[in-house]
């Protein structure tokens, strides 16, 4: 059930990339497209009722993989989270730039490139 | 030389250029000059580095770290080819540079991120687990973008805007395969996850995983309905990068990831074999067709870059050892004979200010370097017979026939046939017809650009022989059997 609500997160994001005339509704969208592609990776990580992923000295380690939730998609989401900001940063300034550039935000008035 | 380890250089290979760029940000915003000598230096020492790595095979683990828990990089044969071209097409484009990127401003800026670029790509062929493989694609991405737009003009910035939200979208598409795929296997290990699925089999979210993996890669390489970016992008970059994105990028985060995940990891099935068959050939004919339409001449290769494209997926699509061959080859002659035609198109421009064919003409006089390499260059790709080209395609043609899609042959035999007109058309509108009034008393090639083309032409014709000699022994088929029986991956 909860799987899908990331993937409604993920077609609204996709929706709004798709239908979107302005630059940066359009790279809202895929900010919330890559988020719910985040949760996606968080949830399959998780576990209801599971124990943060943090060995305490003493604690058995089968019991505590029983019952902790895996750490590993934290950090992977954490990488991306990081990337995506390098990508966000990129996108803002190319929209700064395209605005300095055409005066506008909106995807069909800038099109010199066909063919 | 002969003493170092294979094993401690894996990690080099992406250690080298990414200090490097980060060294070259820190001295060389003073002195510009510096900025061109440390990556001609970096790309010289990743060439050689991947020259000594051939018939070497080896597994690295990152920080000593044994492989469930720790990252790997696996070096096997396929991985070699690809380095051999990411950083042999590096070195050139870096000479080439030299002399092109005096018009801009910040060129220390250029060599960051283009040595950024080589980092992720290679990273995506080292890498040895499905997450690292992504960071490393988004490296070599996020560089691409910003080196899209480079010059910071009209068509640049929009071009860069389309790539950066296809390439976004793309990436979120593999995240989420990669996402589906851990939750799955429990693993990020490409190894483990192959076994993995060898033990199951591919089961409903596998193979949704497998289709979002496909469509991603597709758009990361631009195969047709993926392809939208491509012919802006690729275009409106400065001269040098068009040469890596077209050479190199779409290949080393396209196809080597999709040949490596089909055949290595999910193992590949006839269903999705002919995914890849018919995914190859829409590129192959629509790419052609739209190639030859065109007047621009680095748009007109842009289109042709999609068309080949085309011929290595079909080839992969065969599944067959022998089409697996030609896919490879082909990869390989592409890389060097696009490049270089995008060089070439990169010093038409830098002497006569156009890119127009209609305003072009006669450029073999003035031009006599560019004009001689673009020869060799459009008759590799048309696939006239002494030429690399010819003989790549000639296998893949032959694949099709020895696994019995007669029609697959045929349309390749007639796209090479469009390649063909394309490139004359291009050689006779450019280097051949008299030379217009507004283009008389240009002046000749610079020498670094002269020097990249040489070296980039005397790379296709030694890359004729390789059919014939014992190079493609251990060097082509190796890696099209590693491909098949997984090499170090197994």
């Amino acid at each position: 059930m909860i799987y899908s609500l990331c993937l409604l997160l993920i077609l609204i994001g996709l929706y709004g990339v798709v239908v979107s005339r302005q630059t940066l509704k359009i790279v809202v969208s895929l900010l919330i497209m890559n988020h719910g592609v985040h949760l996606l990776l968080l949830l399959i990580g998780y576990r209801q009722g599971g124990s943060p992923p943090i060995v305490d000295p003493g604690s058995v380690i089968s019991e505590f993989a029983s019952g902790a939730v895996d750490p590993l998609p934290q950090a992977l989401v954490l990488t991306s989270i990081v990337i995506g900001l390098g990508v966000l940063a990129l996108m803002v300034a190319l929209c700064v730039r395209l605005y300095e550039r055409y005066g506008t935000f909106d995807v069909t008035e800038i099109r010199r490139l066909r063919g | 030389m002969m003493n170092i380890d294979v094993q401690t250089l894996i990690p080099m290979f992406v250690a080298l250029p990414l200090g490097m760029s980060l060294l070259i940000q820190l001295v060389a915003r003073r002195r510009q000059v510096l900025a061109e000598v440390l990556a001609i230096i970096a790309m010289l020492a990743l060439m050689l580095m991947s020259c000594y790595a051939i018939g070497n095979n080896g597994i690295y683990h990152l920080g000593g770290w044994p492989t469930p828990v720790g990252i790997d990089m696996r070096l096997d044969d396929l991985a070699i080819l690809l380095l051999l071209v990411v950083n042999v097409v590096g070195l050139a484009v870096a000479l080439y540079s030299v002399d092109y990127m005096r018009r801009f401003t910040a060129r220390s800026h250029f060599y960051g991120l283009f040595l950024l670029m080589v980092t992720g790509m290679n990273g995506v062929v080292l890498a040895g687990d499905l997450f690292n493989l992504y960071v490393f694609l988004e490296v070599a991405a996020i560089a691409s973008y910003s080196l899209v737009a480079f010059g910071c003009a009209h068509e640049e910035l929009e071009a860069s805007f389309k790539y950066i939200v296809l390439g976004s979208l793309s990436s979120a598409l593999i995240l989420t395969g990669v996402a589906l795929v851990y939750g799955i296997t429990g693993t990020l290990n490409l190894a483990h996850i192959a076994s993995r699925i060898a033990q199951t089999g591919m089961d409903a979210p596998l193979l949704l995983a497998f289709g979002l993996f496909i469509c991603g890669f597709s758009f990361k390489s631009a195969l047709v309905p993926f392809h939208a970016w491509l012919p802006d992008a690729h275009p409106s970059a400065p001269a040098p990068v068009s040469a890596m994105l077209s050479g190199v990028l779409i290949k080393a985060i396209g196809i080597y990831v999709l040949a490596r995940l089909a055949f290595n990891v999910f193992g590949v099935t006839e269903n999705e074999l002919s995914m890849l068959r018919w995914l190859g050939l829409l590129s192959m004919v629509v790419g052609g067709f739209l190639a030859a339409g065109q007047k621009d001449i680095k748009r007109l290769f842009a289109y042709s870059s999609i068309s080949q494209v085309g011929f290595m997926v079909l080839g992969l699509g065969l599944g067959s050892p022998l089409g697996l061959v030609g896919a490879l080859y082909h990869l390989v002659n592409h890389a060097l004979f696009k490049s270089l035609l995008f060089l070439n198109a990169g010093a038409v421009e830098y002497a006569t200010g156009t890119r127009n064919l209609n305003k072009l003409g006669g450029l073999n006089r003035s031009l006599p370097v560019t004009g001689a390499t673009s020869l060799i260059g459009s008759m590799s790709i048309a696939g006239i017979p002494p030429f690399s080209g010819f003989w790549s395609k000639l296998i893949i043609v032959l694949a099709c026939i020895e696994g019995g899609f007669y029609g697959f042959g045929v349309a390749a035999v007639l796209v090479s046939i469009v390649t063909l007109a394309y490139q004359l058309k291009v050689q006779r509108m450019a280097f051949f017809a008299s030379l217009p009034e507004a283009l008389h008393g240009l002046r000749r090639e610079p020498p670094m650009m002269a020097l990249a083309m040489i070296l980039l032409a005397l790379g296709c014709i030694a890359l004729s022989f390789v059919v014939i000699t014992g190079l493609r022994d251990p060097w082509l088929i190796s890696a099209a059997q590693q491909v098949l029986t997984m090499g170090v991956f197994k």
